[in-house]
């Protein structure tokens, strides 16, 4: 019996040990806004946005201050679009989403944490900036790569992510099918038979739209990679002179969407915050800042302001060609679905 | 329950050294907390799911093609190591040079680097525009995004294991049946094979099995490596994060249920062999 | 005497790894045993050059690409600080948590009989075995909001993943028997006479541990506790599950180089790993002292 005590001592003591370690650390991990002065944001966002938004919070905390006097703090996180949903599903508690597609905050609107109806909560099917996919290739375009046809030559080596992780992997998929839908008249099977050759041309599959453009640009693989137009003006500015930017005859118009997490911010006070966050995205001088991080500006005004660095006579079809988010996913990218037998035999 | 304590007791042998229950409880403890019922969740996930859908999961081609990339890439990659790991453990414990520290130093390196800067390191290394990638790319062999680009990212987290298996075994190797094998007239090569190599085995199967559960497992270094291609270069844990991305949970933990089984039942076969053989070498 | 002819035959004189005595036996066989020796230290030198001072050279000199100033500047960076002081305490706590278990658990193991030893053993050697991916994902599983034991602690506001707390989790988890395993075997040659023959004059259980056990285990706890260390600060795949990517509060030294590199930050990416090179470097200096303070 004198075992039996020792041993539940014991136990105690360590429960105690552990305890005490992670709340010691929980503490220190507290978010909560305490006081009216301060009040601190999370934003979970996808990977090419790191610039856009670190500028922006800059912007929006001096908007905020003068309206409010309260001090604004933004947490930023950045990943694969499909990887913050989940961990935003999983309990990082965002205040507000901002991520590639539709599709991935539809997922959180499924778990229950934002309500239904966000995508009219702000203008513009709530996509204050949107982009499209070109490509990039290297300085002098050895290739001579021109249109998504191109990518199917014996000679062409893509670099694109994987669909099924990444969102700009989506949008280009989708951008290539509706090329090829063009020139065969819709006809399906002819389209996957040439989706099929365009994937057997994809040298690395990275899980992520930053993963593949680091292959291509760090590690030097491959001829093209199917890109953000953000992401592709971002690479030719940070390595001046050696890529250029190639415009597919058929694009699609991708909308980044964003939302605020509704159960989130209420748990932590701020659905304000939150609110005038994704709200003064739309202002004139957040537009301006979203097409200086070359993400078109959904405001037709600053956007045409811009024209010289956009091609605004790209040939865009939108979401809605394919039946919007749930409909697309379903046919191209769910389990068994097209991407996978374009894989498969 | 004083009953059964009593008779286990008689069983073994009085138990004399105190701290049985104290020590019990603690390790009890801790190992549930922190370790079985964590792993629990994984059961309980896959769980929902039933036994058909299951099967249908862990048997789809991708999945399964994922499991052989991974199983024969980390074999490869143990069986590379097992014969490095024992000519270093050999270097490094029978012979003196300069340098020997410092070789023997690097060993542990692998596991304080993070797994992501060995991968972006060896990919940069081994890419067809890196230094040892271009070597090999002139003579039309592809390295990084191949599966010889997986094995090399397992080999690299997995050379600790067999050499620190097998050192502590050869330091305390008697030299005298090796001068006896010799002084009889077996050659050096006969000494090694019949003699050193068996007493040696156990703990080189130890190390190759901990290097081979290491590389079916590895992750964030082979990501960066491999083309990630269906079919070709996806690895199991690859595919893992990708059904977790498409919010599968329950086919997430299934096909990580079915890696941890093999991982385990790898680790209590080389357990078993090597206490047989242990048992064995005694008698 | 014959004890000391024979040491003094077994003495390597020259210093090329065969012994006199092997030289009386068959003096022919030297010149192509040096071969053999020279032959096996080229291979394994050539091989760790390979696989392990290549990947370091490609850190150190990427690292270094921009100049000593952008080193700097990286090095000391906000968010560079904030990631080196969380991942120093994740690798404090793994080390205190698995230490205590450690001996603990070796100390059961090793000292007494008891139905199960060998699958308590196995329990323990799970987490090196399991994919680290799957490690971050066990805790999603319990604590997350999916887990099932999210509703409560989500009732009580307690944070878990996706803050500090999950990312000492999954490093406890990952390192979990490394002390264990350095200690095993040296319990178990050591025996437990010892320690049966002070119970039986009556010591209490702390001193006999304190007085008996410990000095046989100190160096090899030393030896497990740097490993443990080691293998704390460079975890990357677990914690990258659990960790949210939070800028400035959760993210450890590996995920900051991966944002980093993420962020076509290379050089920076690459002179943040540095610091863990460097690190390594010094556990691994002070590995080495250890053995020789040992000898």
């Amino acid at each position: 019996m004198r075992k039996f005590k020792e041993n539940v001592c014991l136990s105690v003591l360590s429960a105690c040990l552990l305890a005490g370690i992670l709340t010691g650390c929980g503490k220190g991990a507290d978010t909560s806004s305490g006081d009216n002065t301060t009040v601190e944001l999370l934003n979970v966002s996808y990977d090419p946005t790191r610039e856009f938004y670190a500028a922006y919070n800059e912007l929006f905390h001096e908007y905020w201050k003068e309206k409010t006097g309260q001090d604004v703090t933004v947490t930023q996180s950045h990943g694969g679009s499909g990887s913050q949903a989940r961990s935003v599903i999983e309990g990082n508690e965002a205040d507000v989403v901002t991520l590639a597609l539709a599709h991935d905050i539809t997922a959180i609107e499924e778990a229950g944490m934002i309500q239904s109806g966000w995508a009219e909560e702000f203008d513009k099917d709530s996509s204050p900036y949107t982009s499209t996919i070109v490509f990039l290739v290297r300085k002098g375009n050895e290739k001579n790569i021109q249109d998504w046809n191109d990518l199917i030559r014996d000679d062409v080596a893509v670099i694109t992510p994987n669909p099924k992780t990444s969102g700009a992997a989506c949008w280009g998929f989708l951008a290539a099918w509706a090329y090829q839908q063009e020139q065969d008249g819709q006809d399906s099977a002819a389209t996957q038979e040439f989706m099929k050759k365009l994937y057997q041309n994809v040298l690395v599959l990275d899980s992520g739209a930053r993963g593949s453009t680091n292959t291509f640009v760090e590690n030097g693989q491959g001829d093209v990679l199917i890109a953000w137009e953000n992401e592709a003006y971002l690479s030719m500015q940070e390595y001046p002179d050696q890529y250029e930017i190639i415009t597919p005859s058929i694009s699609i118009l991708a909308q980044p969407s964003v939302a605020v997490v509704d159960e989130n911010a209420e748990s932590h006070g701020t659905p304000e915050a939150a609110s005038a966050y994704l709200e003064y995205l739309y202002s004139e001088e957040a537009q301006r800042l979203a097409a200086e991080n070359y993400y078109r500006p959904s405001n037709e005004d600053i956007l045409r302001e811009f024209s010289d660095q956009f091609d605004l006579d790209m040939n865009l079809v939108t979401i809605e060609d394919f039946g919007g988010w749930n409909e697309a996913y379903k046919t191209f990218f769910e389990d068994g679905a097209i991407f996978d037998q374009i894989y498969g035999e | 329950m004083e009953q059964q304590i009593v008779k286990i007791k008689n069983k073994k042998g009085v138990r004399v050294i105190p701290g049985f229950g104290f020590s019990m409880g603690i390790t009890l403890f801790m190992l549930s907390v922190l370790v079985l019922i964590p792993l629990a969740s994984i059961l309980i996930s896959t769980a929902q799911l039933d036994l058909k859908d299951f099967i249908d999961i862990v048997t789809s081609r991708q999945i399964v093609s994922g499991y052989v990339v991974s199983l024969s890439c980390s074999f490869i990659a143990a069986l590379v190591n097992a014969v490095f790991g024992l000519m270093l453990a050999w270097v490094i414990v029978r012979y003196d040079f300069p340098g020997r520290r410092l070789m023997d130093g690097l060993i542990e390196l692998p596991f304080a680097l993070p797994t992501a800067v060995a991968g972006i390191s060896l990919t940069y290394l081994y890419s067809d525009q890196g230094w040892i990638g271009s070597i090999f790319a002139k003579a039309g062999i592809k390295i990084a995004y191949t599966r010889i680009g997986i094995t090399i990212a397992m080999i690299f987290v997995g050379i600790p294991f067999v050499v620190r298996s097998l050192q502590p075994v050869l330091e305390k190797l008697d030299r005298q049946y090796e001068e006896a094998a010799l002084m009889l007239g077996a050659g050096r090569t006969r000494t090694f094979f019949r003699v050193i190599l068996p007493e040696l085995f156990p703990a080189l199967l130890a190390g190759f099995g901990l290097a081979f559960a290491r590389g079916i497992g590895e992750y964030g270094s082979v990501v960066f490596i491999a083309g990630n291609i269906p079919y070709k270069t996806q690895i199991a844990p690859l595919l893992i994060m990708t059904k977790l991305e498409q919010y599968k949970y329950a086919d997430a933990t299934a096909c990580a249920l079915v890696l941890l089984l093999i991982s385990f039942l790898l680790m209590l076969v080389i357990n078993s062999v090597q206490l047989h053989m242990q048992k064995f070498s005694k008698c | 005497m014959a004890k000391e002819i024979k040491e003094a035959y077994e003495q390597d004189v020259v210093g090329d790894g065969i012994n006199s005595l092997q030289k009386v036996i068959d003096p022919h066989k030297n010149e192509s045993n040096h071969i053999v020796k020279y032959l096996l230290i080229g291979a394994c030198a050539l091989f760790l050059f390979i696989m392990l001072i290549l990947p370091l050279a490609v850190v150190v000199i990427n690292a270094l690409r921009d100049g000593l100033a952008a080193y700097k500047e990286a090095v000391f960076d906000e968010y560079t600080i904030k990631a080196l002081q969380l991942t120093l305490l994740a690798t404090v706590s793994a080390v205190a948590v698995n230490t205590v278990f450690g001996v603990t658990a070796s100390y059961l193991v090793s000292k007494f009989y008891f139905r199960g030893r060998q699958l308590l053993s196995a329990l323990i050697d799970i987490p090196f075995s399991i994919s680290p991916v799957i490690a971050g994902l066990i805790f999603i599983l319990t604590f997350g909001n999916v887990g099932w034991m999210g509703d409560f602690l989500k009732a009580h506001g307690i944070k878990i993943v996706f803050a500090v707390p999950g990312i000492i989790l999954a490093t406890i988890f990952v390192t979990f028997p490394f002390v264990f395993r350095e200690l095993l075997p040296v319990l178990n040659a050591q025996g437990k006479d010892e320690e049966e023959a002070a119970a039986l004059m009556g010591a209490k259980g702390f001193t006999i541990f304190r007085r008996i056990t410990f000095p046989h285990i100190k160096w090899a706890l030393l030896y497990g506790i740097v490993l443990c260390t080691a293998r704390a600060m460079g975890e990357f795949g677990a914690v990258s599950v659990i960790s949210g990517h939070l800028r400035g509060k959760t993210n450890t030294l590996p995920l900051h180089v991966e944002i980093l590199y993420n962020e076509f930050n290379t050089t920076a990416a690459f002179a943040v790993s540095s610091i863990l090179v460097i690190l390594a470097v010094l556990i691994l200096i002070a590995r080495n002292l250890i053995e020789w303070k040992r000898k």
